[in-house]
């Protein structure tokens, strides 16, 4: 027996003393954690996918929905470009290096994205099981589809159009798979990569199905069919299309979503995206200058929330020390039945403030575990409607701030009992019985 | 050896008392006897360092307790004095044992047999993993004894043990106690209105 296995005892001996204060604590802890893990996951997140590129270039819309889906992939794209336009902004001496984007598809709600060797690259991502992409229909599963899926290598997989499950299935033509990619925590974990010309062929295939049967496994015939059938292409795009769109395609043009862009240096992303959004009817967007808006727009609510949560904090504060002041005067006799089995005043101080601060730290540490269950919560929302997932095991520094804070209330909680305790009268209070 | 001087204590100018001097030896008991309002209680906290005496010498085995700071007084009483109080006090979170295991840790002497042969002597052995508060009375009485005695104390002090018992019972609780402190080798003072006691008692003072 010692003094701090007395405190425990004491606490546990009257849970429901206790009880509020610690729900309070807990909660008002657990939102803080909460919003810091989620911020903090949602922006290495999203700065990981953001790296290496420095500015987007799509059809005219929505400059953060042309980033949400070219770069994350959980929106819907804006439009689609030609391929000579993208060619136009290629060639400019501004441009250091470009990956193009085609999608338009699913399997099962991932996306299946057209693009070059380089986009692996960009996120550092490898195969792990098989080879890369390279006749078309050929694909490469990101970790957590073919994971989540149990998708092996020759698999074969029906994608179907759009980017939700829903979409037409291309039932004639499926794809193989023929390379496993590493987890690489970012978004080409969530996506099936293959050839920008498979998907130029799966469209143009698609048309096609009702008037020719036969021809669709035979991949050098995709390549004329392209050129031939340009009109019909029209229709079937016609879901994810702006006006503008149109006449551009019925010139001929094979078309791609979106392009990657790196810059040869930093300074261009001041001037360049400004020229294309005034001079041509394409539109460019900075990733970087579109997060941080979205998350100013975020941080409005975010802040709200957090001093609701330091509200709580407070409020538990307060509710703990009318706990440990109504206590003492309940144990009164008992302190002065330790004080009368030789136990300093200061020992019973002690004894007060270890009460006060177990309390606050075993809500700190509750507080933690409900806010990873948070984490795990919105994770899960997330992975059924955007198919991104988060996930959190280590400890921020500004949760060991908050850590500071439990205790800090702990102490100040326990101040004024602690010093009622130590100058406690004994004689008087046994006296008194 | 206990010894007291001219000692006297005020609580304010109306209330103010001053006690008999007392000076028993080693080995001997002693019964204090006197009506209420006379001021028992104020003598037992001042034998027990609880209260500092306005003036006067309290000796305690060759210590002279009101040279002592307020630490010192914590540490000598730990080691020295058990008090057995009117009505029983424990720490209600605790278990019996644990009771006395926290008095032992108070005092820095930690010994699990003794509890037990403590607890047997009492009689009460079965009832050391019993919460305070699922007592009964009697065992109560027979706990708190424990508590005062389990740091092997030279003192014992009780105050009033037996005002609200039967006469049987006033028996056997203040045979109990005299019981215990010869067996433990401690003087036991008694602080008392229950005049049934004198009979117990070779040495008493009045009030």
């Amino acid at each position: 027996m010692n003094i701090f296995k007395l405190s425990i005892k004491n606490i546990i001996s009257k849970p429901l003393n206790s009880i509020l204060s610690l729900a309070l604590l807990i909660l008002g802890i657990g939102i803080i954690s909460l919003l810091l893990q989620l911020n903090s996951l949602i922006k290495t997140q999203m700065d990981n996918n953001l790296k290496g590129i420095d500015m987007v270039v799509g059809a005219k819309g929505s400059p953060l929905q042309l980033i949400l889906s070219a770069v994350y992939h959980i929106d819907s794209p804006t439009g689609n470009i030609s391929v000579e336009d993208a060619e136009e902004i290629k060639n400019n001496r501004m441009v250091g290096s470009s990956i193009d984007l085609l999608y338009g598809d699913n399997y099962k709600g991932y996306r299946i994205v057209g693009t070059e060797d380089k986009f692996l690259d960009l996120y550092n991502a490898k195969i792990k099981d098989g080879k890369k992409w390279n006749a078309p229909f050929e694909v490469v599963v990101g970790a957590k589809i073919y994971s989540k899926l149990n998708i092996n290598l020759d698999d074969e997989l029906v994608s179907s159009h759009g980017l939700r499950e829903t979409g037409e299935s291309h039932v004639n033509q499926s794809f193989k798979v023929v390379g496993l990619l590493e987890p690489s925590n970012s978004v080409v974990d969530q996506l099936i990569i293959t050839s920008p010309q498979s998907i130029w062929d799966l469209h143009d295939e698609h048309d096609h199905d009702d008037e020719d049967h036969e021809e669709h496994h035979d991949d050098e015939d995709h390549e004329e069919h392209e050129h031939d059938h340009d009109d019909e292409d029209h229709d079937e795009h016609e879901h994810d299309h702006d006006d503008e769109d149109h006449d551009e395609h019925e010139h001929g043009d094979k078309e791609i979503t979106a392009m990657l862009i790196k810059f040869k240096s930093p300074m261009n992303i001041i001037q360049f995206p400004r020229q294309i959004n005034e001079n041509t009817n394409l539109q460019a967007a900075v990733p970087s200058y579109e997060i941080s808006r979205l998350f100013k727009l975020f941080g409005f609510g975010i802040e709200t929330l957090t001093y609701l949560a330091y509200l709580i904090i407070l409020v538990s504060g307060f509710s703990l020390f009318i706990n440990l002041f109504n206590s003492m005067r309940e144990r009164k006799y008992e302190m002065a039945l330790i004080r009368t089995l030789g136990a300093s005043r200061s020992q019973l101080s002690v004894m007060v403030i270890f009460e006060s601060l177990i309390l606050t730290i075993s809500g700190f540490l509750l507080g933690l575990l409900v806010s990873r269950l948070g984490v795990m919560f919105v994770s899960s929302l997330m992975e059924e409607s955007l198919n991104y997932s988060l996930s959190s095991l280590y400890i921020l520094n500004e949760e060991f701030w908050l850590l500071g804070l439990s205790i800090l209330i702990g102490l100040i909680s326990s101040l004024i009992p602690a010093i009622q305790v130590y100058k406690m009268n004994i004689s008087e209070i046994l006296a008194d019985e | 050896m206990i010894k007291t001087r001219d000692i006297k204590f005020d609580y304010n100018n109306q209330v103010f008392f001053q006690f008999p001097d007392i000076e028993i030896k080693t080995k001997e008991n002693l019964l204090i006897i006197g009506n209420s309002g006379i001021g028992k209680t104020t003598l037992l906290h001042l034998l027990a360092g609880l209260l500092e005496s306005k003036s006067g010498s309290i000796e305690l085995f060759g210590k002279e307790i009101s040279n002592l700071n307020s630490y010192q007084l914590d540490t000598f009483r730990g080691e020295n004095i058990g008090i057995v109080f009117q009505r029983s006090h424990f720490v209600n979170s605790l278990t019996v044992k644990e009771n006395l295991e926290l008095a032992q840790f108070i005092a820095n002497k930690k010994d699990n047999n003794r509890i037990d042969t403590i607890l047997k002597s009492l009689g009460i052995l079965d009832k050391s993993d019993k919460k305070t508060n699922q007592l009964s009375q009697g065992e109560k009485q027979r706990a708190s004894i424990a508590l005062a005695i389990v740091n092997s104390p030279k003192l014992i002090l009780a105050d009033e043990p037996t005002s609200s018992l039967d006469d049987e019972n006033c028996d056997r609780v203040i045979k109990l106690l005299k019981k215990q402190a010869s067996e433990f080798n401690a003087q036991l003072i008694v602080i008392t209105h229950d005049n049934r006691l004198k009979k117990h008692f070779k040495k008493s003072i009045k009030l």
